[in-house]
């Protein structure tokens, strides 16, 4: 973290900061029990992009539950679509969906797809899966708000391996030709993707550097810790004439420590009764609570 | 059946080009529709779009050579409430397309895709800028409606209409001097066709240039006292089924005439919604599955297979098999 965002810091309160952690507890909690009533989805970046997602739903963005169509609203474009039970799970704890609705995730007839789809959900704001697509959707929002001088602020959210597609690399050279401060990407840099570690698929770094040289303005981070992401949000809001990128450092799978650091965990996997039951306690749930995702779902 | 007023005979030629054309419209009717922007990927020039660049320079927007993106941040704009016109050629709007099929047809973004240079009418420039493949793959694509009208005054009916529609149009223009085909009586609707010359013995249903052809190729048979009759079918998708069902009874035997690859295009459209309906003999005009070449696109047409004598070939097979049938 650089040191301006540092100097922030200091002034945040601790309440705030502690409903954020119960938040993201909550957020990988629902999106493991989703994932474990679907018999399929991405663990690993659901939970690493958790903190992030408690960040900008329960504090940054102005979003409403109650006025999803508000014209004024901020928007946020999941972009790496895998990490849609996070999204959901977010949703649920930010009441714009029940967390009963959250666990329908990939059930046939369910609108909670396993990719984001704006179709039944109007509080998702695009459909995402194809990685890169989302970022560029994202510019076009934050271009044409703008354009209708709108000053709601657009908020995208990548995986790292997604920087491995070409789209990500248009979509920042137009974000800074066109001085689009109303954009804020953000990275969930948790080091790996499907198959392997980034640095031995395709290498990533140096990617602040990357950024910069495309114009951007570049925020670096610990993407679990709560005041530096609200830091670097904050810090965001004050930059003038240039997209914002947050790089968060995070951890593929955290909270869950057998999934930690593990590539497998990203994929779309099947979680056992027992997996989900070792992941929740990691979580700190309480019995009755873990019964109550696992069984008692409508 | 719906029966145009048509003139059976060309109008000469309007020395504009479908693209121009297109340009032109938009530019003109844009002040009607505030929300219309139009994108573009450094090829204004080439796509008619700097017409509306020069009217409306605050709502054009560059995103320089980078298709993917700009077919993508359309979907994001759309999103935002404005009427996004997407601009480039036919062939990057194939390299485009995925972005086309999720974030503009799967999010059921309002966004319109104008593509300059299809076929073997973009000419010299050869086989790799000659998309064949672009109404095929749209049409694949559920819930976009495909759009290939036939001369300067059509194009300009059909540019606003795709504004005045609500979903994602794919819409092909084209790059050489095109013929005036129609008079100012002229009416466009999406989904509709029209039959621009009677006739009993085969119906020859053509889209974009080649329905100059088409009418050539009509005049061309009547002098063998074959009696041709021409329909324009400017929608490829959804295609108008109930003019397809009509002709096929009333004249027994059909040709598909496009310049694109004879597979899922216009040919695949009348051929599915004819084999549901009203079978009859079909024989497809177009690309016989390869690439184009260069040259110039009339010489073009007829090395390839879709030039006017083709077309008359193709209408004098179907018609010996109807017999044999």
């Amino acid at each position: 973290m650089n040191a301006v965002a540092q100097a922030k810091v200091i002034d945040l309160e601790e309440p705030s900061v502690a409903k954020l952690e119960a938040a993201a507890k909550a957020i990988r909690s629902i999106a493991i029990a989703a994932i474990y009533h679907a018999g399929s989805g991405h663990p690993g970046g659901a939970l690493s992009a958790a903190d992030l997602l408690a960040c900008l739903y329960g504090a940054e963005m102005n979003v409403w539950p109650d006025q999803v169509g508000n014209e004024a609203r901020d928007r946020f474009v999941l972009s790496k679509g895998h990490a849609a039970p996070a999204l959901y799970a977010a949703g649920a704890h930010f009441r714009f969906c029940s967390v009963a609705d959250a666990l329908t995730l990939r059930k046939l007839g369910s609108p909670f797809q396993g990719h984001p789809h704006v179709h039944d959900l109007a509080w998702v704001e695009t459909s995402t899966g194809s990685l890169g697509q989302g970022f560029s959707v994202a510019l076009g929002m934050a271009m044409g708000l703008k354009l209708k001088g709108n000053p709601a602020r657009v908020y995208a959210l990548l995986g790292d391996g997604e920087l491995q597609e070409g789209e990500v690399w248009e979509a920042a050279m137009c974000a800074a030709h066109h001085k689009l401060d109303n954009l804020v990407a953000t990275v969930d840099y948790n080091k790996l993707q499907s198959d392997d570690k980034n640095a031995n698929i395709m290498g990533l770094e140096p990617l602040a550097d990357k950024f910069r040289a495309f114009g951007w303005s570049v925020f670096e981070i610990d993407g679990h810790a709560m005041r530096e992401i609200l830091a670097a949000l904050e810090l965001a809001r004050g930059v003038n004439a240039k997209p914002v990128v947050i790089i968060a450092h995070t951890i593929k799978g955290k909270g869950v420590p057998f999934m930690e650091n593990v590539p497998h965990w990203h994929g779309s996997v099947k979680l056992t009764r027992a997996q989900a039951e070792e992941s929740l306690i990691a979580l700190k749930l309480g019995k009755a609570e873990i019964v109550r995702l696992l069984d008692g779902t409508r | 059946m719906a029966h145009a007023e048509a003139a059976p005979q060309l109008i000469g030629s309007s020395g504009d080009s479908l693209r121009e054309a297109f340009g032109k419209a938009l530019a003109s009717i844009a002040e009607s529709y505030p929300d219309v922007v139009v994108l573009d990927a450094d090829i204004a020039g080439g796509t008619g779009a700097h017409h509306f660049r020069k009217a409306y320079p605050g709502r054009f927007l560059q995103f320089g050579i980078a298709e993917q993106n700009m077919m993508a941040a359309a979907a994001g704009l759309a999103a935002v409430g404005l009427v996004p016109v997407v601009t480039t050629f036919a062939v990057f709007c194939l390299r485009a397309i995925e972005q086309a099929r999720l974030s503009i047809a799967y999010a059921k973004r309002n966004v319109k895709i104008v593509a300059s240079h299809p076929g073997l009418d973009v000419g010299p420039d050869g086989g790799s800028a000659q998309a064949l493949e672009d109404m095929a793959a749209f049409r694949a694509i559920p819930g976009m409606t495909v759009i290939s009208p036939a001369d300067p005054f059509e194009m300009a009916l059909a540019t606003k209409a795709i504004l005045d529609f609500d979903g994602p149009v794919y819409m092909r223009t084209g790059r050489s001097p095109a013929k005036r085909v129609f008079g100012n009586g002229h009416r466009f609707e999406i989904g509709k066709g029209q039959v621009l010359r009677q006739g009993r013995d085969v119906t020859l249903v053509a889209c974009g240039v080649e329905v100059v052809r088409a009418l050539e190729a009509a005049s061309m048979l009547a002098r063998e006292s074959v009696d041709a009759r021409v329909v324009n079918m400017p929608t490829i998708k959804p295609i108008d089924t109930e003019l397809l069902k009509a002709c096929a009874e009333e004249t027994g035997a059909i040709v598909t005439a496009e310049d694109h690859n004879i597979y899922g295009g216009l040919g695949g459209a009348v051929a599915e919604a004819l084999a549901r309906t009203y079978p009859a003999p079909i024989e497809f005009v177009g690309l016989n599955d390869r690439f184009g070449e260069s040259g110039e696109p009339e010489e073009l047409a007829e090395h390839c297979g879709i030039g006017t004598s083709a077309i008359a070939d193709a209408a004098r097979r179907a018609i010996k098999r109807k017999a044999r049938a």
